[in-house]
């Protein structure tokens, strides 16, 4: 059974049809990955998973339960988290402050949000072991504006890992940077519980082809096919229309 | 960090973790604890209660001043709400505490806590204008709300005085120990002892969660979404304590004054509180309160000597200040600090 599931989504832009006709499944514990050209519309499909947008037909269940009207915040409190592809950070705060933060969201007691935030020892204790686990340990007291981007993009990965996923939907993680530091942020990735469900939006296909489990591929807004990396590798509709040659790369 | 235990580095890993939690935990204790130059800065009036006896009503006035720009300073400093209506809270307060000593609920501290009430939930009624929309949106709707309520205490003249002001306000004496006096000596305390106590209630509050999520809000509000954060219930909340802040300021005037008029419900008390906060910078809470002491004391000096000039000068002064600073006298101490630790430095 799928964890996330979307059935018959459309979602138009004026006439410009950005999501067509899209019914797709997350399995439990999944490591699926969401590839298509540029303007594919992978990104309008995670924004409409998310609930950044409102989709004009379809629904979107969340194990089960029906959570198309439900605002971004709503569903993230059920598990559905998501990263940005461009940095989506808390600038004036630091990485320590930016965790505890999405700690004491996900926590939300009645009567902690008065309570001072140093003071919670055992948000701080998760904060510091997540921050030590993704290497940032070593500038969590300093303001993320003035961090390396490389820390940055960590950082981005580290919030999101803060709110305990069930279903993580990774946009572009490894976007911008350099192909040495990329490791750091797949073994993050790769470190995370199996039961939860990644799914990784991505245009490099090394990193594609490393993560992957499962593949779907998006082409104009709707679902060219979905398989085994090895059965995308060998289609041809797939290289005809969207990989060409670099899968032999 | 790395500690190593008396066997050698076998304990080391944990032990590791144990610091860097050690150090966080510090790190983030050290922003709430009180420094010798927050003890100073409260001892300055209780001086120029003893030193400045004759100047006591103006001293009055910059605590009021000061805890208006405060509260301004909550929405704006802290989730970066924009307001150019903020006398619309100020005003109501004024006129709920002068009402109520008009009409003989002579008793000042249950009036104050009325006043505050009431722009209380003027604040939270109107913060839903406030939730969304840009920065843009908010100076218009915030200046819209003002100019609705100035209008109202000008039409309805039966009840607030219209033009004339309000008088005939009898303030009994405070706990029903201290008369009001001439020389604005109870009126000076009651203003700083309030201004102390909301003051010391907000500086806990920016240090709990809930300040810290108020700058995340104002931070990056997308992210606050997808880390699950209520954004809207966040900003109601800051939004209403802002505006019942800013009714205690207005009452304070009301009652130590005697006396309300139009002029506090006036555009031109919510681009003074906006210049004051600017001047003392944002976002650290005693920028409302440096702030209010310099343009008054400015003021005052400014006129002195150039009784219709003064306006120009002010005008010079900010406009050089911001030049240098863009932060205001905030960015100002940062830099001198920034220099003398460089020039302290090898």
């Amino acid at each position: 059974m799928s964890v996330l599931e979307a059935k018959g989504l459309v979602k138009r832009f004026g006439g410009f049809l950005a999501t067509n006709d899209v019914s797709i499944g997350f399995a439990q514990g999944a490591r699926h990955a969401l590839i298509g050209p540029n303007g594919a519309g992978k990104t309008t499909l995670v924004n409409l998973l998310t609930g950044v947008l409102r989709p004009d037909v379809g629904t979107i269940l969340l194990e089960g339960r029906d959570v198309t009207g439900l605002p971004p915040h709503e569903r993230v409190r059920l598990g559905l988290v998501r990263t940005f592809q461009i940095n989506q950070l808390f600038s004036g705060l630091t990485p320590l402050e930016s965790i505890l933060l999405a700690i004491a969201q996900r926590i939300d007691r009645k009567g902690d949000r008065w309570r001072p935030v140093a003071r919670d020892d055992e948000a701080i204790r998760e904060a510091v072991e997540l921050l030590t686990r993704l290497d940032l340990e070593s500038v969590m007291t300093r303001p993320t504006a003035t961090l390396a981007y490389g820390k940055r993009r960590l950082l981005e990965v580290a919030l999101a890992l803060a709110c305990r996923p069930r279903v993580l939907l990774l946009d572009e993680p490894a976007a911008g940077v350099p192909h040495g530091e990329r490791d750091e942020i797949l073994n993050a990735i790769a470190l995370l519980p199996r039961e939860v469900t990644v799914v990784l939006i991505e245009h490099d296909m090394d990193l594609v082809f490393r993560f992957a489990e499962r593949i779907s591929v998006l082409v104009n807004g709707a679902l060219l096919m979905e398989g085994t990396p090895a059965e995308v590798a060998a289609s041809r509709k797939v290289r005809e229309v969207y990989l060409g040659e670099s899968l032999d790369g | 960090m790395s500690r190593t235990g008396f066997l050698g580095g076998i304990a080391s890993a944990p032990a590791e973790a144990a610091g860097t939690q050690a150090e966080a935990k510090i790190w983030l204790g050290r922003a709430a604890r009180v420094g010798w130059p927050e003890i100073l800065f409260w001892l300055l009036p209780v001086l120029a209660f003893f030193l400045l006896p004759d100047r006591l009503p103006l001293m009055s006035e910059i605590a009021i001043l000061s805890l208006f720009a405060l509260s301004l300073d909550l929405i704006l400093g802290y989730a970066g709400i924009v307001s150019l209506g903020h006398a619309a809270f100020f005003g109501l307060g004024a006129y709920t505490a002068g009402l109520l000593a008009r009409h003989g609920w002579s008793e000042p501290l249950s009036g104050l806590a009325l006043a505050t009430a009431a722009a209380g939930l003027l604040g939270f009624l109107s913060s839903f204008l406030v939730l969304r929309g840009s920065d843009l949106t908010r100076l218009m709707v915030t200046l819209g709300v003002a100019m609705v309520l100035a209008e109202l205490a000008n039409k309805m003249a039966w009840l607030t005085g219209g033009a004339d002001g309000l008088v005939g306000m009898e303030v009994g004496p405070i706990l029903g120990l201290f008369e009001f006096d001439i020389f604005g000596r109870t009126g000076f305390v009651y203003a700083t002892v309030v201004l102390f106590l909301l003051f010391c209630v907000a500086r806990y509050l920016v240090h709990t969660v809930f300040g810290l999520t108020l700058r995340g809000i104002k931070g990056n509000r997308l992210r606050m979404e997808a880390i699950g954060a209520p954004v809207s219930r966040n900003l109601i909340a800051v939004y209403t304590l802002a505006a019942a802040y800013a009714g205690a300021a207005g009452a304070l005037l009301a009652q130590t004054t005697q006396f309300v008029s139009l002029d506090v419900l006036e555009f031109h008390r919510s681009a003074e509180v906006l210049l004051v906060l600017i001047i003392g910078g944002t976002g650290y809470l005693y920028g409302g309160l440096v702030g209010a002491v310099l343009f008054r004391v400015a003021q005052d000096w400014l006129t002195g000597f150039t009784q219709q000039y003064w306006l120009f000068w002010l005008g010079l002064i900010l406009v050089v200040l911001v030049l240098v600073s863009r932060e205001g006298l905030k960015g100002l101490f940062d830099l001198a600090r920034r220099r003398l630790q460089r020039g302290a430095g090898p």
